[in-house]
């Protein structure tokens, strides 16, 4: 039997890792705008509000923030490997824990709007 | 005639200054913190969303505009995509290979796909935010 | 025929004599069509024949001659001084342990081959006319998978078996790939409990440092990624069928 959790945690990691490369330049490029006050008008609020209130809208942002951090928690963890910290079960509640967190607080906001 | 083996030591905190390849490698992974406070800063926006009136999304808009975020946007964008998305789509035929009959399916065509894909679903998402 | 003087640090290493490696040097004028392997038998042959070495077949079949030639793990038969500066740092092989000179202690890798059960596993019966027919196209699927000459250059190239030595490794991992794509294998579910465990494929983090290093382009980085994506498939396959399918 393979290992379960290592399957499973790879597995979002890939997920994660292909969601964040098609779809993660786009969205910084959005906040770059927003920074150098160019925010597009579908991004003001009525606009974007009215956008995440519908289902597609939560249901995307839902699957792409949430496979974002679980591939960002894995890699983490690799990295502190990598960087000798030796650790393992320690590094890999602790990344996991706040990839479930932040899966929750996005759920969490998701369905206030 | 007696074997002593010797044992090379190998830093596990700096063996990847070695060599350029291993430094590329930990450019490449570290793109984690990226997406990392990315997702957050996503998470701070749905927040201030739900905050129930424009204010509090329009705070959370006016916190991005300042030279210090427009520099750190700026220089995230470039470091991601090329540390992650072209990485990504370069390494990306080598774990799906595609055979038809006898012939292989050059690497070209599987990187090139995701490329296009990648243009097109960018261009979506500005269409979706009113850029154009 | 053009010479160019070339001078090898070559690490030496007595293990009756030494407590630690140290750099030898020496001036070897060399032909312009040499490779390193070459300049290393000129200074075993006229100039020190203390030096202890692997070689072999000296055409890339054999691979007996991998070396760190430069920082760069390197089969010493393919690597031609037409491609190196005047000055050639010649190390044993990275991340195994120094028997004695140049020669490394190769049994863990050597064990390792085995035990990801590089053979065809059946479960049905073999055909009635004892001969299992397999086209060309099934072939290729894995034939990339069979180059490898064990050269073991891809796991001194592998920084996560530097770091942790019970990764079974590139050429081990690719090993089991190949007989997983063998169309008369039906061994995969077995060989992944195996590979999909502890010191397996997870251990990988996709440096593709073995692939680039290695003389026969057999692609273990490749092979690796997907034993991930079968490893993956596989534990829901289970978990969905409740039991080993």
């Amino acid at each position: 039997m393979p290992v379960a959790k290592k399957a499973v945690v790879w597995g979002l990691f890939a997920a994660g890792g292909t969601i964040t490369s098609f779809v993660f330049p786009a969205l910084i490029l959005l906040f770059l705008l927003i920074a150098t006050d160019n925010t597009p008008i579908n991004l003001e609020y009525s606009q974007v509000h009215q956008f995440m209130s519908g289902f597609y809208g939560k249901a995307c942002l839902f699957v792409v923030i949430s496979l974002a951090l679980w591939h960002a928690a894995h890699r983490l963890r690799v990295v502190f490997h990598d960087f000798g910290v030796r650790k393992d079960k320690v590094v890999a509640n602790a990344v996991y824990l706040v990839a479930a967190i932040g899966t929750a607080l996005t759920a969490f906001y998701l369905y206030l709007i | 005639m007696s074997r002593r083996p010797y044992v090379r030591p190998m830093s596990k905190t700096t063996w990847y200054m070695r060599n350029g390849r291993y430094k590329v490698y930990m450019m490449r992974e570290m793109t984690c913190l990226l997406v990392g406070f990315y997702s957050f800063l996503t998470i701070f926006g749905l927040a201030a969303l739900a905050g129930g009136s424009a204010q509090s999304w329009n705070s959370f808009l006016a916190s991005q505009q300042n030279p210090t975020m427009v520099i750190f946007h700026a220089f995230s964008l470039i470091y991601f995509l090329i540390y992650q998305t072209f990485a990504w789509f370069e390494l990306a035929p080598k774990a799906m290979p595609l055979q038809f009959g006898e012939k292989r399916v050059a690497d070209f065509y599987i990187v090139a796909a995701h490329y296009i894909a990648w243009a097109i679903l960018s261009a979506f998402i500005f269409w979706l935010a009113g850029v154009f | 025929m053009n010479q160019r003087i070339l001078e090898l640090e070559v690490m030496r290493y007595d293990p009756e004599k030494d407590t630690r490696p140290w750099f030898q040097s020496y001036t070897v004028p060399c032909e312009s069509d040499w490779a390193i392997l070459d300049a290393i038998n000129y200074i075993k042959e006229n100039l020190d024949t203390t030096l202890s070495y692997r070689w072999s077949c000296h055409m890339m079949v054999c691979g007996s001659c991998g070396m760190m030639i430069n920082g760069e793990p390197s089969l010493t038969c393919k690597t031609f001084i037409r491609d190196l500066p005047d000055k050639v740092r010649v190390e044993p092989l990275e991340n195994f342990p120094i028997e004695r000179d140049l020669v490394v202690v190769l049994d863990d890798v050597m064990q390792k081959l085995q035990v990801v059960q590089p053979y065809i596993i059946r479960k049905d019966p073999p055909p009635a006319d004892q001969e299992y027919t397999q086209s060309r196209a099934a072939l290729h699927k894995f034939k990339q998978y069979t180059m490898c000459i064990n050269c073991l250059v891809c796991y001194a190239a592998c920084p996560q078996y530097g770091l942790d030595n019970s990764f079974i490794g590139p050429a081990a991992l690719s090993l089991a790939h190949r007989y997983n794509l063998d169309s008369r294998d039906q061994g995969k579910s077995q060989r992944l409990d195996i590979l999909a465990d502890h010191d397996g494929v997870w251990d990988c983090s996709f440096v593709g440092a073995c692939s680039e290093v290695c003389p026969k382009d057999v692609d273990p980085a490749a092979a690796i990624q997907q034993m991930k994506i079968e490893g993956a498939k596989e534990f829901w396959k289970q978990k969905l069928s409740g039991g080993k399918s």
